[in-house]
């Protein structure tokens, strides 16, 4: 028997990642929201590795950050080992990533969501999804419980009739030994999407009691203070941090895997579903690449005083013993013993071509789907896409413009607009070079890029918003500054260039000019009695990165440019493509599957020929004029 | 409206008596400037104006040339428009629209004119289904093109080229987004070896291109002789009319003739020169001199013997320029003598083509097409107009990625770091994606996860 439980604005069917951001932003920007999950013991759980960050995921992650979101600070709060990466490299890819305490990051991500303002949690399993008129009306739980809503979230993340592999044993089960959703998969497929089966593998945890770490090289935290969030300071900053570890596998690991491989459910029968080819599972790695004679292997704790260690490289759906035997061949690990097995799990996910830019489904008003449930993979890629779903299920509610991130704007852009326009057919990862505008979308400056327009959707708050206003200023002023500072080519300076080994100047030189040589950084300006008057580090960086690559960065503006032509372009929802003259079938076909909201979208969608878009292009004006003269 | 420029050769190929180049765009005036010289100081709006094609790298004059320059909106598309009338044929028209290519302007789509005309209002909205009909028309004669290309050799090669920038860029960004994977790691100096080679390739490319050019615009095709071995005769044989000036006295031709031909639809452009001949005459020395000069700059020249005469000093001088240049040897007047004379003076040559003939009668003229064909073509060639299009087009993709590639190495050897380099080497992937319709991304990928051993 039903009975009806509540009524909200917007319901988030699931805590992870996405379901988090989703249900914050919905009630912050003051949407009677409630969110429902199978466990409130696994609110923002990492199932997978204890970390959080790394090349384009940690652009997503202060991107969040900058729009109003909570996986930045949350990870500030919770880390136990922060590192930047691609230091050598250009400003474009470095990329900061942090080692989670696990524990701490759900507990505190589940008081942050307790102690929000409008937003409720309950705990439950989500049966089916109600729907009205063509329209979602709310969902009922397995016990019974009706809620009403204008909108449902969907972040259900793997699952979706989810199965657990160990070897040659397949079990119904969600990640962790929770229970699955399977009616909810059912009722899905019932409101008319289309399921992919998607995998993914995790490696064993170890105990850290029975590692010997002499064997391994450690792998420790960046030098100096560095945080995910552009708002809210840490304090206090953790005084130590713990370290990561690296060993390897052996030839003898290798034989272990070759002489069982028979024993993978995955490796030895057809069921597999879709896997992400940059996460492989070990026994994948062994089979294609046969002449590597060993793999990297990370240890990574799983939080500050954790005994449980993650074996980062290791993914394996072995049965438990030869897991076991695979280890213990490993440098280090010769006495080690399991505490969790690795496992393969098998989901269901949507095509997400189904859906708008807005994360709402097309063909049904009201539900929105973000994260693994959308083929993507990773929990920073579903918590981007779980803020896009609650700014938009809240905005609509109030009837406000939609939220839309274009490829030029950020990694949140390009990420749904690839899962929306081409969609995925593995677990979709993001990586830099998905990203066509790869050097604006830098990670240390998603804050300018983005609180503006947070801010305008109404999810940042006003004194960050301020902070966010100032440092703008800053940085303004700090180029202007370098600009207006000449060094005149008298002896002294030009022993001062010698000794910074570099070129002399011919002419009165501005510092900023200086900057843009590849071998003169910021620090080598100070000899000419130049004083960095209190900026910050954040601003300097700044400032260093816009002078130094301004050529770069304006090839950049310049194909930007192009592609914004093509996106201004909008094509009314209403278009019957079947009727227009000159298209190519195919091209009939995906445009009314996908109904582009751009001329742009439109020329990104796989079987689109220029011709077919010059034949929009005609069309466009056509319509544009005929309505001009009504 | 996306305005960047579009230019095209307007009137129909073939040897009309006036051509014209058109440009429509923002930077048409812009474009156009760069390469005309006029002395009028105003470029009033729509009027003809008198001056110069001028080549702006080598400061060479390319044609004479009347040109419009029409500011938007009052023009066809509602764009700036210049018009360049220059003399009609194959090659000043090709110069001139690559010149305009080489200063940025993008050759147009078939209808291309049209359809800005129509999106920018000029045109009534009943026309519209008619643009979409040439648009949908010049897919079909792409695919035409695509197909013949497809067996060429040209497409080959730039296949192979973008599949190196694909490793290259798969190597790069495989370190650029797994920085802690156990991968080959990327060095300065195995990018920078790879990029030059890049770009040699596509060099290598450009100037196969040429040789296409050339062999559309007509080859280079220089006769040279003593004076009265029959150089005229020859030319008049093949022209098959009267023009040159053919008489029986030494040193007549002073001028160097040009004369457009066609072989079997290979065009020939045939220079006949003034002999060379050692001379104290001033006026037949600057003929002299000038033939020498026709000589390096041929692509192939026809040397004539008389075989009464045989081979006497000044013909060694020539056979002695003749070293390195495609040529064909010649022994004219074969009827004056028996066939042991003419064997003594083949024996004297050294290896090239040999062709017996007598111009008077008309034989051997047979034997030298052939002969002609298969030295330079090897008899495979026909051209067509959709090719010259297709070329033009080609080139200036080729071009734009030989900047790009090149910015790229610049940037290495500046030690720029790799990420920004990444943009220029898309930037020339792209640019060459443009001759076969790809997209980058997904190669990029694909090539990364099927190489490198990743999963950290």
């Amino acid at each position: 028997m039903n009975y009806l439980a509540g009524e909200y604005d917007v319901i988030v069917v699931g805590a992870g990642h996405a379901g988090c951001e989703a249900a914050l932003a919905s009630a912050r920007l003051g949407c009677k929201t409630m969110m429902i999950t199978i466990s409130l013991e696994h609110i923002a759980l990492m199932p997978c590795n204890p970390a959080i960050g790394g090349p384009a995921k940690s652009n997503l992650v202060r991107e969040i950050d900058a729009l109003g979101g909570e996986m930045a600070k949350n990870i500030d709060r919770s880390f136990i080992q922060i590192k930047m990466l691609n230091t050598k490299k250009g400003p474009a890819v470095r990329a900061l990533r942090a080692q989670a305490d696990k524990t701490s990051y759900h507990l505190k991500m589940k008081r942050v969501i307790e102690n929000t303002e409008n937003l409720d949690v309950r705990q439950g399993i989500v049966e089916e999804v109600l729907k009205k008129e063509g329209k979602v009306r709310g969902v009922i739980t397995d016990t019974g419980a009706k809620y009403f809503a204008q909108a449902v979230v969907i972040t259900s993340g793997t699952y979706l009739r989810s199965k657990v592999l160990i070897g040659l044993n397949s079990v119904s089960s969600g990640p962790q030994g929770q229970m699955p959703a399977n009616k909810l998969s059912e009722n899905i497929e019932e409101l008319g999407f289309k399921i992919f089966r998607f995998e993914t593998t995790t490696p064993p945890r170890i105990s850290k009691k029975y590692v010997d770490f002499n064997k391994m090289k450690i792998q420790p935290e960046s030098k100096g203070k560095m945080q995910f969030s552009f708002f809210d300071r840490i304090d206090p900053y953790p005084e130590k941090q713990i370290p990561c570890w690296l060993t390897h596998t052996t030839e003898k690991t290798h034989d272990v895997i070759k002489k069982n491989l028979e024993k993978s459910l995955l490796i030895s029968e057809e069921i597999k579903g879709a896997g992400p080819r940059y996460c492989p599972s070990i026994e994948d790695k062994v089979i294609r690449f046969p002449e590597k004679k060993k793999h990297q292997i990370f240890l990574e704790p799983e939080g500050w005083d954790a005994q449980e260690m993650y074996v980062q490289g290791l993914y394996t759906s072995m049965p438990e013993d030869v897991q076991w035997a695979m280890l213990k061949t490993i440098p280090g690990l010769e006495n080690l013993k399991i505490i969790r097995p690795g496992y393969a799990i098998q989901y269901d996910c949507i095509d997400a071509t189904q859906l708008n830019l807005t994360m709402e489904a097309r063909h049904l008003e009201g539900i929105y789907f973000a994260g693994q449930v959308n083929g993507s993979s990773g929990y920073e890629e579903a918590a981007a896409q779980g803020i896009v779903a609650g700014i938009n299920a809240a905005l609509k509610i109030k009837g406000k413009e939609s939220f839309i991130l274009k490829r030029s704007d950020a990694y949140i852009g390009v990420l749904i607009d690839d899962l929306v326009t081409k969609g995925t057919r593995e677990p979709y990862r993001m990586l830099t070079s998905r990203s066509e505008y790869r050097l604006l979308l830098r990670q240390d400056n998603a804050d300018l890029r983005l609180t503006e327009k947070g801010y305008q959707a109404g999810l940042v708050q006003e004194d960050n918003y301020k902070k966010f206003a100032q440092k703008k200023e800053e940085i303004e002023n700090g180029k202007k500054f370098l600009g207006s500072i000449t060094v005149n080519p008298n002896k002294e300076n030009l022993e001062k260039l010698e000794e910074l080994g570099t070129a002399p100047v011919k002419s009165p030189t501005t510092l900023a000019q200086l900057l843009k040589r590849p071998e003169i950084n910021h620090e080598d300006l100070k000899v000419f009695n130049y004083e960095i008057i209190n900026y910050d580090r954040e601003i300097i960086e700044q400032v260093q990165i816009q002078i130094k690559y301004e050529g770069y960065i304006n090839k950049q503006l310049e194909q930007i440019e192009k592609f914004n032509k093509m996106e201004n372009r909008k094509m009314p929802a209403n278009i019957n493509y079947l009727e227009i003259k000159g298209l190519s079938s195919e091209a009939r076909e995906k445009l009314t599957n996908i109904k582009p909201h751009s001329l742009g979208q439109a020329s990104r969608i796989s079987g689109i020929s220029p011709a077919d878009i010059s034949v929009l292009m005609i069309y466009l004006e056509q319509l544009r004029r005929k309505e001009k003269m009504k | 409206m996306d305005s960047d420029t579009i230019t095209a050769i307007s009137t129909p190929l073939g040897e009309g008596g006036i051509g014209i180049v058109r440009l429509s765009g923002k930077d048409a005036f812009s474009i156009v400037k760069k390469v005309f010289k006029t002395k009028n100081k105003e470029l009033k709006s729509h009027k003809l104006i008198y001056g110069k094609i001028v080549n702006p790298e080598d400061e060479k004059i390319v044609d004479e040339v009347l040109v419009s320059f029409m500011s938007a909106p009052h023009t066809y598309t509602r764009e700036n428009i210049v018009e360049i009338n220059c003399h009609g044929g194959i090659v000043p028209l090709r110069k001139i629209l690559e010149l305009c290519l080489k200063q940025g302007a993008r050759m147009a789509e078939r209808g291309e004119f049209t359809q800005r005309a129509f999106l920018n209002g000029r045109i009534d909205l009943t026309q519209a289904e008619a643009v979409m009909d040439i648009i949908r028309a010049k897919t079909d004669a792409g695919r035409e093109i695509a197909v013949s290309q497809i067996e060429g050799k040209l497409y080959d090669k730039i296949k192979d080229i973008k599949e190196k920038i694909v490793g290259l860029l798969a190597l790069v960004e495989v370190n650029l987004d797994f920085p802690e994977e156990d991968i080959e790691e990327v060095t300065v100096e195995k990018i920078k070896k790879s990029t030059k080679e890049i770009v040699a390739e596509i060099e290598e490319i450009l100037e196969t291109a040429d040789d296409g050019i050339i062999f559309r615009e007509g080859l280079k095709t220089t006769i040279i002789g003593k004076p009265n071995v029959g150089k005229s005769s020859l030319l008049n044989a093949l022209l098959k009319e009267q023009r040159a000036i053919v008489t029986e006295i030494p040193g007549t031709t002073r001028d160097i003739l040009e004369e457009v031909i066609s072989i079997r639809g290979v065009p020939l452009r045939v220079i006949d020169t003034a002999g060379i001949r050692k001379t104290k005459d001033v006026v037949e020395k600057i003929g002299v001199e000038r033939a020498e000069k026709a000589v390096r700059e041929s692509d192939l020249v026809l040397f004539i013997v008389d075989a009464k005469v045989g081979i006497e000093e000044e013909d060694r001088t020539i056979m002695e320029m003749l070293k390195n240049k495609k040529s064909i040897f010649i022994i004219n007047k074969i009827d004056l003598v028996d066939s042991e004379k003419v064997e003594e003076i083949i024996k004297k040559i050294d290896e090239r083509p040999v062709i017996k003939a007598s111009f008077k009668y008309g034989s051997g003229l047979k034997k030298l097409e052939e002969s002609i064909l298969n030295l330079v073509f090897k008899g495979e060639i026909t051209p067509a107009e959709s090719i010259l299009i297709n070329n033009s087009r080609q080139k200036g993709s080729l071009e734009k990625a030989k900047k790009n590639i090149s910015e790229a190495l610049q940037g290495i050897e500046e030690e720029i770091p790799l990420d920004l380099i990444t943009i220029d080497l898309r930037r020339g992937w792209e640019c060459l994606g443009e001759i076969t319709g790809e997209a980058l991304e997904e190669g990029i990928l694909n090539k990364i996860f099927s190489e490198f051993c990743i999963g950290k």
